[in-house]
């Protein structure tokens, strides 16, 4: 065992700080846009950052070289991630939906021309894409899924609704899972397409989320006609597809690193603020309680440095995944409800407030964080992964 | 970075899992506890041979030159198993303190005789108010003709039953600071004027209580220097929380392998009970428990081993497994339920320990409390 970094992965961690500290715009702190926060203003921004990322191969590091990534390891690739948001860098939910679940999966089942055309572009921050999973009757059971593909000479005709389709108002295309099948068992019946969101029939609404903000959407799908090579991989095997691109290497180091971030907030609080004529880091309770939350942080730290490592050694995670977004989400959400109560009233202001601290950024996250561990499969799907997959637990 | 085991430490952990379960069935755990001694003498003799009690001890005092992370995937699997006796007292708690703070003489002679499986021994630390801090401390050493005599009471000293020698945190300097003041020795249990008593406790194990009505002890027996005592039982305090938390981490992930192979087994309503999602969702908060349980410890142990300064890593980890296990273990018994409330079954063994084990060497708050320090709070 040996839980340190090498000299070369420390002195990358150092090259990432020095980069982030010169090439994240002052705007977006000063917007604080976090997820779910996004706005016209900070969409922009991210996506000129992402690009900027992209020039040094690090929006898609996993990739090839030749197709814009920068062929790099598992652990340098943690350290990446780990650094992006710890500092809260420009780096949002789409980088994670266009690079690790849609080129991934491109990479491994798309045809050379798919890839060709659309891996360098992910891997360069140019091509946005929305995810067409969730219906309005399809949450967790998600291939329980209706929208329908059919076979119409050289195209497909699609008809449907997606819903929680992030971005889909900016997207260039939609990462559709639609049902070409139904005479068999529903996991047997998908397929995944490419769809332009140009085409025809296609109506997108906003969905206003939590935050008061415009983030998710729903996705009508009325008669959409798309050329027959816009199916992925092979037909009625997407669920498939779709399970496996998912597995793939996912630290999910993002929640605990910025979990840390916040944390250090609210040390930094503590030590500076008085009340009764005591800094509140000499509370006993309050100093229980971070104590406590930075605790955890680092085993959620650890369980989310175990699935790289994993990686790095040629094994395959199998509930380590689920494991490690199940306990960061929940360790984020007792972080924002601590944070909370140490800011007292204060912690209640929003950002636009003159009497706001930390630009309100404890009290975004206790809303936020109620989608981690919802979106991307709920924490109780997680526990059934870990269970059946992991635990061998039976089904029936 | 690498988070696994090197193929030597899962060579060790193999031969301890496999050697435990064969001569410590929990037969004999259950007589150990019942019984006055609390140890079996054939296997520690057995331990001994595999080279169990000087592992983490320099070749050239008897060990085998092991590490502490060495150490801690024993003491591993021993929580796993469950093995009462005073391995912990011995190897960890005196051991490492001779080691640490020893004259070669020293630790030629005891380091020499606890990896032959000669000697057993223990720490005399805790006083009256049951807590882990320089200011309990009251035995008083005094010097009488050119030798120390201590009088005092120790409580919830650990194996002093069948421990050979004790050593003993002692107070030898009243007029300056608690942590100023206390000087380590080594205290021979034949000594005239010691009386040993074994208090009866949840975990049954053997804490006892130890009084010292004059026992007279010769200078050359003091560890370390004249009232610098204290700097190294907090280190070897430290080593200690680490190496509880691997015993720990074993009964909990005991603890989960039972109620996990329970849950397949036991049909109810015509399926087995882990088909349900409330039994799996315990499950899955177990295991998430244990392998953060496992990595958070293994991460301190790691540090100790390097020799890196650990008291944020110790005390995380202690302050995360007393209440993993504890949960862990809590879980497991509502998975088995009314069985698991029996002296027959299994459970209660590693429910008692995981209680015993959360207030050993620092509770959690005391361990939080080091670590809002280290946060510079």
């Amino acid at each position: 065992m040996n839980f340190r970094f090498s000299e070369k992965e420390e002195a990358f961690r150092q090259e990432v700080r020095d980069w982030l500290a010169h090439e994240v715009p002052p705007r977006w702190h000063e917007i604080d846009a976090s997820l779910w926060e996004e706005t016209d203003e900070s969409w922009i921004i991210s996506r000129e950052f992402q690009r900027k990322l992209a020039k040094r191969g690090w929006l898609a590091p996993a990739y090839p070289t030749e197709y814009g990534g920068a062929n790099m390891g598992h652990i340098k690739r943690l350290i990446l991630a780990e650094e992006l948001a710890y500092h809260f860098a420009p780096v949002g939910i789409e980088t994670e939906m266009a690079v690790n679940w849609v080129g991934m999966a491109l990479l491994h089942f798309g045809d050379e021309k798919q890839k060709r055309d659309l891996v360098p572009k992910i891997a360069q921050g140019e091509t946005v894409f929305c995810i067409g999973y969730s219906e309005p009757n399809t949450g967790s059971d998600l291939a329980s899924l209706q929208t329908s593909a059919v076979e119409k000479g050289d195209e497909y005709v699609i008809n449907g609704q997606k819903i929680w389709c992030s971005f889909a108002h900016y997207a260039d295309y939609c990462w559709l899972a639609a049902r070409t099948d139904n005479q068999v068992p529903k996991h047997q019946g998908i397929s995944i397409f490419i769809v332009d969101m140009k085409t025809p029939g296609i109506t997108v609404r906003p969905l206003i989320n939590i935050l008061d903000r415009h983030s998710f959407n729903e996705v009508y799908f009325d008669d959409v006609h798309i050329p027959k090579e816009n199916l992925v991989g092979i037909k009625n095997q997407g669920w498939y597809q779709v399970a496996m691109a998912l597995d793939y290497e996912r630290s999910n180091i993002q929640t605990a690193a910025g979990s840390r971030k916040l944390l250090d907030i609210l040390i930094d609080f503590v030590k500076t603020t008085e009340r009764n004529g005591k800094f509140l880091s000499e509370d006993p309770i309050i100093r229980n309680e971070l104590a406590a939350m930075a605790t955890e942080i680092e085993v959620a730290r650890m369980i989310c440095y175990r699935i790289a490592w994993m990686y790095s050694k040629g094994l395959h995670s199998n509930y380590e995944s689920s494991m490690g977004m199940l306990f960061a989400s929940e360790s984020l959400r007792r972080l924002a409800d601590l944070g909370l109560r140490i800011l007292g009233p204060y912690g209640l202001l929003d950002q636009d407030s003159k009497w706001a601290v930390a630009r309100g950024r404890i009290m975004r996250t206790c809303l936020t964080a109620l989608s981690i561990g919802v979106g991307g499969g709920t924490n109780e799907i997680q526990r059934n992964i870990i269970a059946m997959r992991g635990l061998g637990l039976p089904r029936k | 970075m690498d988070l696994g085991l090197t193929e030597e430490q899962e060579m060790l952990k193999k031969a301890a899992h496999d050697f435990l379960s064969k001569e410590c069935p929990k037969k004999l755990v259950r007589e150990l506890d019942a019984g006055d001694q609390g140890y079996s003498p054939e296997l520690w003799k057995k331990m001994a041979n595999l080279g169990w009690m000087g592992l983490a001890y320099p070749e050239k005092y008897g060990g085998n030159g092991g590490s502490f992370l060495d150490l801690a995937i024993l003491v591993d699997e021993m929580g796993y198993n469950i093995v009462p006796g005073p391995f912990f007292s011995t190897v960890v708690l005196s051991g490492l303190t001779i080691l640490e703070a020893g004259n070669e003489e020293q630790k030629k002679e005891f380091l020499g005789k606890i990896a032959g499986g000669n000697l057993i021994m223990t720490l005399a630390l805790t006083e009256l108010d049951g807590t882990y801090t320089a200011a309990s401390i009251k035995t008083a050493a005094t010097v009488k003709d050119g030798k120390y005599m201590l009088n005092g009471t120790k409580l919830f000293v650990a194996d002093a039953n069948v421990a050979d020698y004790i050593l003993v945190v002692a107070r030898t300097n009243a007029h300056v600071k608690p942590e100023k003041g206390l000087t380590i020795f080594l205290v021979d249990t034949r000594s005239p004027g010691i009386k040993t008593t074994v208090l009866k406790t949840l975990a049954r194990d053997k804490l006892c209580e130890v009084v010292f009505e004059n026992v007279i002890v010769p200078k050359a027996n003091i560890v370390g220097q004249l009232d610098r005592g204290w700097p190294i039982i907090e280190i070897t305090l430290k080593k200690a929380a680490v190496a509880k938390c691997a015993e720990m981490v074993g009964g909990a992930q005991a603890s989960l392998d039972m109620a996990v192979s329970y849950s397949k087994e036991r049909i109810q309503f015509g399926r087995p009970i882990g088909s349900f999602q409330a039994i799996q969702h315990y499950c899955a908060n177990m295991v998430t428990d244990v392998d953060g349980s496992r990595f958070i410890t293994y991460k301190a142990a790691w540090t100790v081993s390097e020799n890196l300064p650990c008291d944020m890593e110790a005390s995380m980890a202690k302050a995360f497994v007393s209440d993993a296990f504890k949960r862990v273990a809590g879980l497991a018994h509502q998975i088995f339920g009314a069985i698991g409330f029996t002296m027959d079954h299994d459970m209660h063994l590693y429910f008692r320990r995981a209680k015993s084990g959360e207030l050993a060497y620092g509770d959690v708050d005391y361990h939080r409390n080091i670590i809002a320090t280290q946060l510079g709070l």
